[in-house]
C-alpha cells in the first residue's frame, strides 16, 4: 500500500486563553493519491480549521499530522514553510494573488521560490499551466484587469506550480458565479485525476460537494460522517 | 533579478507617493548633514589654516616650563625659598645658532631665530603697543607666510633703511601711519628709536595685524637692549600636524619650551571639539528623523500588506524571506534618499558658496565649505544603515504574522 500523502491521527487544535475554544477535536484521516474529497459541514464547524491543519498553516495541540509520511508537529516554521512550497498547494475562496505582479509572475512566484526548476523551464511551465487554464492570453495582466472566475484559475495555476502531492482548497468557488464555478470545480477535478495528486474541497454546498468522490462531514470540530461515492 | 528584491522594488514602485516620502525625507537629512558637515569642517579647517599661517608651527623660547633648582636644593634635603624676584631682562636663548643648527639636522622642516620684544609705537600723537619681532628675513620666508602676507613693500625693504620696519595693516591703521613715513618705537625703559616703515603686512588675523611690526634682528636687539640675543626659534614643520611631536622632542633636547601652534590654541581646538561633538548630535537628530519616516513607511507598507504576506507564508516562503523583502524596501528608500541626498547636499553647498559673508576674524568673503567625500560617504552610511534598522522592526513583525489569523479575515 502506497504511503497516505497526507495522515493525521487524533489531531485537536484548541485556542487557548480563559474559556478554551475547541477548533477541531480528535480528527483521524488520511488523503490518498488521486482523491478528490470534500471536507463539508455547516459554518463554523471546524472546516477551514481542519484545512489549516492539513496544510501545516496551523500545529494541533495534540495529535499528529503526517504529510507524505513525515510527522510535522515537531517542525519548526522553516521546515514546515519548506514542505507547504514543495508539497502542498492551496487555493482560497479569495484569489489571494499579489495585485502589482502579472498573472504569469503570481504562477512563476511558488517556482521561483522553490528554485527547483531552472528560470526558463520555469517560465514554461507557468506559461503551460495559464495555457492549461485557459488564460494563453492573460498572463501579462494584472490580477484588477482580470475577472474574478480568471483570478481563481490563476490562484489555481500558482497552487499547481510546484506540483504539489496535494492541493488544498478552501470554498474556491464561494465568491465566483455559476459558470466559473462549475468552470474551477472541472479544473480540481482534473487535478485529482492527473500524476496520482489529491484534492481536499472545503465547502458547505452540498451540491459541490456532491461532486467530490469522498465527502467528509464535520459537525462542532468533529468528523461525523466520512463517505465515498458509490461508483456509477 | 533576485525574486526577494524584485518583489520590494514592486512594493517600493507600486506605492510610488510614499516612496517619493520616505526617499525626501532621507534626502532631506542626508543633504543637510551634508551641507552642515561641509560647513563646520570648512570653517574650521579655515580657522585652522589661518591659525597655522599667522604663526610659526613652532615657538622656541628662552623660557623653561619648570624653573631650575635653586642652587640650595642640590646640597640641602629640605630647602625653603622664599621672596624670590625674576630677572627683569630675558636672558635669550644660549648658544642659539648652533642649538639652530642642532634643530636643522633633525628637524623636517625649516628654523628661524628671532628676537621678540615689546614697545610703544608712536606717529602723529597715536600710540599703540606692540610686539616687534626681530626676523632673519631669508630665514623667516622659510617658516612664516610673511612674504606672501606683504600688502605694500617687500620683505627686502628691510635692508633698505636703517631701522627699517614692516608694521602690521591693522596698527598702521590705528596709528594713520603708511609706507615711507618714521614711527617712534619707545621701550619700556624710556629709550624711543626712529624706525621706517618699508612696509605693511597683512595676515588676516585681526590680533597679529593690529600688534606686530618685523624688523630686523639687529635692530629688534638694540630695540631690547641687548645684542646676540635670540629668544625665540621659529621652526616650521613639513606637516603641520607633527608640529606637537616635533615641539616636544625640541625641549627634550634643548629644555626650553617649545610651543606648538596646537598648544598655543589648545583653548580653540578644545572649543572645535565640542563644536564637532554638537555637530555630530545634530547630524545624527537630522537622521533619526529621517529614519522615523522610513519606519513609517515601511510600517504602512507592511500593514497594507498584511495579506500579501500571509499569502506567501501560505505558499512556503519563510518569515527570513518575508522579513528581507521588507528590509530590502527600507533599504531601497534609503539608498534613493542617500542618492538625491548628495545631490541636494552638494546643491545646498553650491547655494551657501555664492553667499557673501563676512567676519572680522578674517578676510574671507564667503562661507568657508569644502566638498569631501567622506561627508558624502558618512552621511549616506548613516542614513542607510538606520533606514534599514527602521525597516527591520516592522518587517520582523510582518514576518511574524500568522497566515490563518489574516487568511481567516479575508475569507
Amino acid at each position: 500500500m502506497s504511503v497516505p500523502l497526507i495522515e493525521v491521527r487524533k489531531a485537536s487544535r484548541i485556542l487557548g486563553g480563559e474559556v478554551p475554544t475547541t477548533l477541531v477535536a480528535d480528527i483521524d484521516l488520511v488523503v490518498a493519491p488521486g482523491e478528490f474529497a470534500a471536507v463539508i459541514g455547516p459554518s463554523g464547524s471546524g472546516k477551514s480549521s481542519l484545512m489549516y491543519l492539513l496544510g501545516l498553516l496551523d500545529v494541533p495541540t495534540s495529535g499528529e499530522v503526517l504529510v507524505d509520511g513525515r510527522p510535522t508537529r515537531a517542525l519548526d516554521e522553516d521546515a514546515r514553510s519548506a514542505l507547504r512550497l514543495s508539497h502542498l498547494g492551496f487555493v482560497f475562496q479569495f484569489h489571494f494573488l499579489l495585485p502589482e505582479f502579472s498573472a504569469r509572475d503570481n504562477v512563476l512566484l511558488p517556482m521561483r521560490a522553490l528554485g527547483r526548476l531552472a528560470p526558463k523551464a520555469q517560465e514554461a511551465r507557468a506559461d503551460l499551466l495559464l495555457a492549461e487554464l485557459g488564460l494563453k492570453d492573460h498572463g501579462w495582466k494584472r490580477p484588477d484587469q482580470l475577472s474574478g472566475g480568471q483570478r481563481q484559475r490563476v490562484a489555481i495555476a500558482r497552487a499547481l506550480a510546484n506540483e504539489p502531492a496535494v492541493l488544498l482548497a478552501d470554498e474556491p468557488t464561494g465568491n465566483l458565479d455559476t459558470a466559473s464555478s462549475a468552470q474551477v470545480l472541472r479544473l480540481l477535478r482534473e487535478v485529482a485525476a492527473g500524476e496520482g495528486r489529491a484534492v481536499v474541497i472545503v465547502t458547505h454546498d452540498p451540491t459541490i460537494a456532491a461532486q467530490a468522490d469522498r465527502t467528509i462531514t464535520i459537525v462542532d470540530g468533529r468528523i461525523v460522517g466520512d463517505q465515498a461515492r458509490a461508483a456509477g | 533579478m533576485n525574486l526577494v528584491l524584485e518583489i520590494a522594488l514592486t512594493h517600493v514602485r507600486f506605492r510610488l507617493r510614499q516612496t517619493v516620502v520616505g526617499v525626501l525625507g532621507v534626502a532631506t537629512g542626508v543633504g543637510f548633514s551634508v551641507m552642515m558637515a561641509s560647513l563646520m569642517e570648512g570653517s574650521q579647517r579655515d580657522f585652522i589654516r589661518q591659525l597655522v599661517d599667522a604663526l610659526p608651527h613652532v615657538s622656541v623660547t628662552d623660557e623653561r616650563r619648570e624653573p631650575p633648582p635653586q642652587p640650595a636644593a642640590a646640597v640641602y634635603q629640605a630647602v625653603a625659598v622664599l621672596g624670590l624676584s625674576t630677572d627683569e631682562k630675558r636672558k635669550g636663548i644660549s648658544n642659539p645658532y648652533a642649538t639652530i643648527a642642532g634643530l636643522e639636522g633633525w628637524v623636517p622642516g625649516a628654523v628661524a631665530p628671532s628676537v621678540q620684544t615689546k614697545a610703544v609705537a608712536r606717529f602723529g600723537g597715536r600710540d599703540t603697543t606692540a610686539t616687534v619681532i626681530g626676523i632673519d628675513p631669508r630665514r623667516e620666508v622659510k617658516v612664516s607666510q610673511l612674504v606672501t602676507q606683504m600688502r605694500d613693500g617687500t620683505l627686502d625693504g628691510l635692508h633698505k633703511a636703517s631701522n627699517a620696519v614692516i608694521l602690521g595693516d591693522g596698527l598702521a591703521r590705528r596709528i594713520g601711519i603708511r609706507v615711507g613715513n618714521t614711527v617712534t618705537l619707545a621701550t619700556a625703559d624710556g629709550r624711543a628709536f626712529y624706525a621706517q616703515v618699508t612696509g605693511l603686512f597683512h595676515s588676516g588675523v585681526r590680533q597679529i595685524d593690529e600688534n606686530q611690526i618685523y624688523t630686523l634682528l639687529r635692530t629688534a636687539q638694540v630695540l631690547a637692549g641687548r645684542t646676540a640675543l635670540i629668544n625665540e626659534i621659529r621652526v616650521r614643520v613639513d606637516d603641520a600636524m607633527q608640529a606637537r611631536e616635533v615641539a616636544g622632542r625640541i625641549e627634550k633636547l634643548t629644555g626650553y619650551k617649545s610651543v606648538s601652534w596646537q598648544e598655543a590654541h589648545e583653548d580653540l581646538l578644545s572649543a572645535f571639539q565640542i563644536r564637532n561633538a554638537i555637530m555630530i548630535m545634530v547630524v545624527g537628530a537630522i537622521l533619526l528623523v529621517a529614519s522615523f519616516g522610513t519606519y513609517n513607511i515601511v510600517s504602512t507598507i507592511t500593514h497594507e500588506k498584511a495579506r500579501d504576506i500571509a499569502i506567501m507564508k501560505s505558499l512556503g516562503f519563510r518569515e527570513s524571506v518575508v522579513r528581507r523583502i521588507f528590509v530590502l524596501e527600507a533599504a531601497v528608500i534609503g539608498l534613493g534618499g542617500c542618492l538625491a541626498g548628495f545631490v541636494l547636499g552638494y546643491l545646498l553647498c553650491r547655494g551657501l558658496g555664492l553667499i557673501e559673508f563676512r567676519t572680522g576674524f578674517s578676510d574671507r568673503t564667503g562661507l568657508p565649505l569644502i566638498y569631501e567625500p567622506a561627508h558624502y560617504l558618512l552621511a549616506g552610511g548613516v542614513a542607510l544603515a538606520s533606514s534599514v534598522i527602521a525597516g527591520y522592526f516592522p518587517a520582523r513583525k510582518a514576518a511574524r504574522v500568522h497566515p490563518v489569523e489574516i487568511i481567516r479575515g479575508a475569507s
